[in-house]
């Protein structure tokens, strides 16, 4: 749409080259964002006093398999608490690298939500301090937000994790077990 | 003491405190580091609620999806009904008849009354106030009737529709909820005089789990925990949807940013949201409470049964669902424990491409060590009160 924004027009001045589209969609603020230099851009839209997009509302993730390359989009919802305005920006992920920089020095919020992201898409952060599964257990294998991670898959069983340093109390085993004793001599 | 007495040696200790705990309402399990009883670091373990929601939304068509969102925030199904109806309404771009969004502007509120009093009753009990508890239950049970007695349901409730409500209030309702928010806040008075001014209450909710604003700001924090430091975000107000521009409520906001500040917020907000359904009840205006839309409105079952076209109409919505136009949209109503985002993708079909829910609870969930730190063990229990987690949208 030719008629965007004076926050758009905005941020394509300050980032040229690295801004591959903007859009203008039910009165939405869209930015579609080259991931090369992704902490710095945000830094401005952070920073800058006229721009001045404070705070993170929201990070994930949408997996367009076989639909669009690249494969996978990050969404960011950023949000001017002063300016009453929002900025939803799209960074496009291919899939033989999905990483992105993480956000997490800029907010600190970003950190469980990076996580999600990674956890059920695959999509790295790097610079990410402690980048793990979040929502599902470390054993899992695959990434079910992605599209072709099956509905229906079944995970295979894990072993019961021993924690070390872990007190376990026995007691119970050695009473069911003295039980069978018992039981069992009554039985023969 | 003597000058010779010996330090006791500093052995850390760690305690896995859940995931089942007696006293965290929620499925949670913290991995503490305890100094004594003092807490030297916590992390928080979350997702053993995790069933999957934005996958199994991927394979229902647009309206099965309402269901879903009923077991988010099972607290306040109602608002997230409403939420998500909205953001599906955006993408199409239909707005709803007046009427039809009084009635959502109600029903939210009511949600959010049940929202504040559960978290609050709760977290009073968990500390021992046991009376102001189940007085604020009691409050919470005749809000649960009114649901009940209008949508059939008292918790997954399904009452919105995308373009629309299920059906009209009931002939009595805004009678029945007059009388009740006479005896709310009778309850709320009483547990006002049992709380507020309660010596144990207060020490152990004051100046615990204290933030500054730039800490609230920085986390994402919204909803009371981001109004208790001051912050005024109420995305009832700073980005208006429904009517809540039209109706007058103020936004209570606290000062230091502690249990304390938290608990007043949402027991002042209770009090605006009576505020706000009592003028909602006065101006609601008569008239439809569906879009005048064939492509998302089931026709009438007279038509169904009747005829070879409504009931085809019926078959082609229930079957191949409402047809959303290709596009994706972020919207935002206020929930109980703060901005309740749905973010939408469609690729044109009867089923949503991509559901996600920003869960406001699990990216407070995301802040909670930092607010426990340094603290006693049982100050994490008020502490994760007033968070108000609800394993259904933190765990999703």
């Amino acid at each position: 749409m030719p008629d965007t924004s004076p926050n758009l027009q905005f941020i394509q001045q300050q980032l040229g080259a690295k801004v591959l589209q903007t859009v203008q969609a039910q009165g939405d603020d869209i930015l579609i964002l080259e991931r090369a230099g992704l902490r710095e851009s945000f830094r401005l839209f952070k920073e800058d006093s006229k721009l001045n997009y404070d705070f993170l509302s929201d990070i994930t993730a949408v997996d367009y398999w076989q639909k669009k390359e690249p494969r996978f989009e990050v969404v960011y919802q950023i949000t001017s608490l002063k300016n009453r305005r929002r900025l939803r920006v799209r960074v496009p992920v291919p899939e033989s690298d999905p990483a992105v920089e993480s956000l997490t020095p800029l907010w600190r919020g970003a950190n469980f939500l990076e996580r999600e992201v990674w956890d059920l898409f695959g999509i790295r952060f790097t610079g990410h301090p402690d980048l793990r599964r979040i929502l599902l257990y470390d054993e899992f294998q695959g990434h079910p937000l992605r599209k072709d991670y099956p509905v229906n898959l079944c995970q295979p069983r894990v072993p019961e994790r021993k924690v070390e340093g872990t007190f376990v109390d026995e007691r119970s085993h050695n009473k069911l077990a003295q039980l069978k004793h018992v039981l069992g001599s009554k039985g023969s | 003491m003597k000058a010779d007495a010996k330090e006791l040696p500093l052995e850390i200790m760690e305690l896995q405190m859940g995931p089942s705990h007696p006293a965290t309402h929620g499925t949670i399990k913290f991995n503490l580091k305890l100094d004594g009883e003092r807490v030297l670091d916590c992390d928080v373990e979350v997702g053993f609620l995790h069933r999957g929601f934005d996958k199994s939304c991927e394979q229902a068509t647009w309206t099965q999806v309402i269901p879903y969102t009923d077991r988010l925030n099972y607290a306040s199904s109602l608002i997230n009904n409403v939420g998500y109806a909205l953001a599906v309404e955006k993408l199409i771009g239909a707005e709803t008849p007046p009427r039809c969004q009084y009635i959502r502007v109600i029903i939210s509120e009511l949600a959010r009354i049940y929202d504040h009093l559960t978290c609050c009753g709760m977290a009073a009990s968990e500390m021992g106030a046991i009376t102001a508890g189940f007085y604020m239950i009691e409050a919470r049970e005749m809000i649960t009737r009114i649901v009940e007695n209008l949508t059939g349901a008292r918790l997954t409730v399904t009452y919105v529709r995308i373009g629309g409500v299920k059906h009209d209030l009931p002939q009595d309702f805004a009678e029945r909820v007059k009388q009740m928010f006479k005896t709310i806040r009778k309850l709320l008075d009483d547990c006002d005089r049992l709380l507020s001014r309660n010596r144990i209450f207060i020490d152990r909710m004051s100046n615990i789990g204290t933030i500054s604003q730039e800490f609230a700001l920085n986390y994402s924090l919204t909803g009371p925990m981001l109004r208790a430091t001051g912050v005024n975000y109420d995305v009832r107000k700073v980005f208006p949807y429904l009517v809540y521009d039209q109706l007058d409520f103020d936004v209570p906001l606290g000062s230091k940013g502690d249990n304390y500040d938290r608990f007043v917020c949402r027991i002042q907000e209770i009090a605006q949201s009576m505020r706000i359904v009592e003028q909602a009840l006065e101006r609601l205006p008569v008239g439809p409470v569906w879009i005048d839309d064939p492509h998302f409105v089931l026709p009438e079952k007279e038509k169904v049964y009747n005829s070879i076209e409504g009931l085809m109409h019926h078959f082609k919505i229930i079957m191949e669902g409402i047809h959303v136009p290709p596009g994706e949209t972020y919207f935002a109503v206020e929930g109980g424990n703060g901005e309740l985002g749905f973010y939408l993708v469609s690729d044109g079909g009867g089923r949503p491409y991509r559901v996600r829910v920003r869960p406001p609870c699990f990216i407070a969930m995301g802040a909670f060590h930092e607010m426990v730190k340094g603290h006693m063990i049982a100050d994490i229990i008020p502490t994760f009160g007033m968070v108000n987690m609800i394993g259904g949208e933190c765990d999703r």
